[in-house]
């Protein structure tokens, strides 16, 4: 009862990294609070899923095999949260805030009645005095997120119902193993008991998972580009940066928006964290959902016309010039210096 | 066979080109210097509807938005690209609603005013991000849900089957769900088609309720008056709490179970930049330095 549980994303026999992430900041809140760490595995053939997770400190994994739960459909996985919290009653409910976790935290928050925030940054404890109602809460779970396109930074609670359900980006929390020897126990459930076969309903009849394109997650270098580098060609420019430095290539939500670049080269609150050890910002003015992406880059590069770009403020170097211009004299430097 | 579509969709502010002057000094949005839109991705959910609408004829497109008055703009929009008829739901007692309390306002108005065969609306609104009032309609009104849809590739009616394809992490996925369905479609599905001049001919004098009230206050004349007793279409429909048996506790900010804590101005850690010019020279130098620290190289 009352315990932090975090809903394992699973594909094949796999646990995703951004679930791995959770648990660790599960276990950290399990810890504040006083409670323990529990993880929801609903897939296929799991045996042997256990040694994934519990090295992360977690204390009941709940195990729900069954051929039909895999591939992910949002009714029976669904069916198994709302059941099973019925029964736990957990007070904070984790998920990683993708297409899965995005598809199902809603069903579940809107069955049991409680409150979900989507696409948190940061997780925390803390008290909340109710202004309207003049009541006070002990340790809340303070969800925090950007807002409003990233302009603003809002703490949102929710003092009355349980769980309190939060949704985060993988690469957001960092994942840390607590003791490759964790004991915890394992509780296989009958999934007979909390799906209805009537809840199988939506058929998966095609499935093309294609490995991710590119490595911007892990990449040591990134060039970005904003929707001031212009267009698609011009990003041409900055791929060839990259393909010198042995970077990847990044963009703000504004060119992905324009069409320059693909979606999965967006950083930023709605796209891919990134903690690279050079990041090059070119065009990209610094949008606050941008910044939150990637503003714990060791050193940052901003190369931009603008002299008061508000990303120019968190930069280690500022270049006030035309992308077009100092891009090419990047490049050409590079090659005549690094030989 | 004809079908019958409610779209979902929402006038939101364009938070997409926030300028300087978007926040005032008090760290609260200054939503005046924002224009309200059309949700972008409730324009390529509209699209999915009229397409079907194209392939099956006598299906009727319904509009289905909840805000203040002024967004009876969004059923006007609507209507000038394809859709039948509109439904704006309007009332103080919503005010102030997070996803949940939204999502039983908008599950009520569609027990109310359907039932349709589908429901479709964009994956999620660009003031919020949060893609979680369409899976929540989904669950209040127990239906399946189909969300980050791409495109409607196949409705069989005899099974009263739908086939879409969705883009899943990393992928795509093709699912077949029977109908009645909730489906959520994304930004990178099929653009909405263009206002056509003849429905835009046919419904620019319409108006909601509360629009006209807002021109004949303060002794104001509504133009061509009477057109709104001769073309009945003209009068976009408003529905309040009461119009769709809402329960007041579960509507508005009485209704939501998250509440704003707190609301900031993010300030990041500001660094003592080096500031240099796109000179030869000074590119040069940055250059050299990178590679004797070995950032590159």
């Amino acid at each position: 009862m009352n315990n932090v549980f975090v809903y394992l994303e699973i594909e094949g026999q796999s646990v995703a990294d951004v679930s791995l992430e959770l648990l660790t900041k599960g276990r950290k809140l399990a810890d504040r609070l006083g409670v323990k760490l529990e993880a929801i595995a609903i897939g296929s053939k799991l045996d042997g899923i256990e040694r994934q997770v519990m090295p992360y400190g977690v204390d009941a994994l709940h195990v729900f095999d069954d051929p039909r739960l895999s591939p992910y459909t949002t009714q029976p996985h669904a069916a198994v949260l709302v059941g099973l919290f019925k029964e736990e009653k957990p007070q904070v409910c984790l998920m990683g805030a993708t297409v899965v976790g995005r598809d199902l935290g809603p069903r579940v928050s809107s069955a049991l009645k409680s409150g979900l925030t989507a696409d948190c940054t940061s997780l925390e404890i803390g008290d909340h005095d109710d202004p309207k109602t003049g009541k006070s809460y002990k340790d809340l779970l303070y969800q925090i997120r950007p807002a409003f396109g990233g302009n603003i930074i809002a703490t949102i609670v929710n003092p009355e119902h349980r769980p309190q359900m939060a949704t985060v980006r993988e690469g957001v929390m960092k994942k840390e193993i607590l003791d490759p020897d964790y004991k915890g126990t394992v509780v296989r459930h009958d999934v007979n008991e909390y799906v209805p076969d009537a809840e199988y309903i939506v058929k998966v009849i095609d499935r093309h998972i294609q490995k991710a394109k590119n490595n911007l997650k892990n990449a040591p270098i990134v060039v970005a580009g904003g929707y001031g580098v212009g267009s698609k060609e011009g990003f041409d420019m900055l791929f060839e940066l990259a393909r010198e430095l042995h970077a990847e290539v990044g963009a703000s939500r504004a060119a992905v928006d324009a069409g320059f670049v693909e979606h999965d080269r967006q950083v930023g609150q709605t796209g891919v964290t990134v903690r690279p050890k050079l990041y090059i910002a070119c065009g990209i003015s610094g949008q606050i959902q941008h910044l939150a992406g990637m503003q714990e880059s060791k050193i940052i590069i901003s190369i931009n016309t603008d002299p008061d770009a508000p990303i120019n403020t968190i930069a280690d170097y500022v270049v006030v010039g035309k992308v077009e211009d100092v891009v090419p004299k990047m490049i050409k430097y590079y090659k005549a210096h690094s030989k | 066979m004809s079908l019958k579509i409610a779209v979902l969709a929402k006038q939101v502010p364009d938070t997409r080109n926030v300028g300087k002057d978007a926040m005032k000094e008090d760290g609260t949005i200054n939503r005046a210097a924002l224009p309200a839109i059309f949700n972008p991705e409730d324009l390529n959910a509209l699209e999915q509807a009229l397409r079907l609408k194209d392939q099956f004829p006598g299906t009727t497109v319904t509009m289905l938005t909840m805000g203040p008055g002024r967004a009876a703009e969004i059923i006007r929009e609507g209507l000038y690209r394809g859709a039948d008829e509109g439904y704006l739901l309007t009332d103080r007692a919503f005010a102030g609603a997070d996803t949940l309390a939204t999502s039983y306002a908008i599950a009520t108005a569609i027990r109310k005013t359907g039932p349709f065969d589908l429901i479709i609306g964009g994956r999620q609104a660009i003031d919020g991000d949060t893609a979680q009032v369409g899976p929540q309609v989904a669950e209040k009104l127990g239906l399946p849900q189909v969300t980050y849809a791409e495109e409607i590739l196949n409705l069989d009616e005899n099974a009263r089957k739908v086939t879409i394809e969705r883009h899943i992490d990393g992928g795509v996925e093709t699912v077949e769900a029977p109908y009645p369905l909730v489906v959520t479609v994304n930004g990178s599905a099929a653009p909405c088609r263009p206002r056509n001049a003849k429905l835009v001919q046919k419904y620019k004098r319409a108006l909601g309720v509360q629009e006209k009230a807002a021109i004949t206050k303060d002794g104001g004349v509504l133009p061509y008056a009477d057109l709104y007793e001769t073309r009945p279409y003209l009068n976009l429909k408003e529905l309040s709490a009461a119009d769709v048996d809402a329960d007041f506790s579960q509507c508005g900010l009485a209704g939501s179970p998250t509440k704003v804590k707190a609301v900031i101005s993010i300030s990041f850690q500001t660094k003592d930049s080096k500031r240099m010019t796109g000179s030869d020279n000074d590119v040069e130098g940055l250059v050299v330095e990178l590679l004797s620290n070995h950032t590159i190289g």
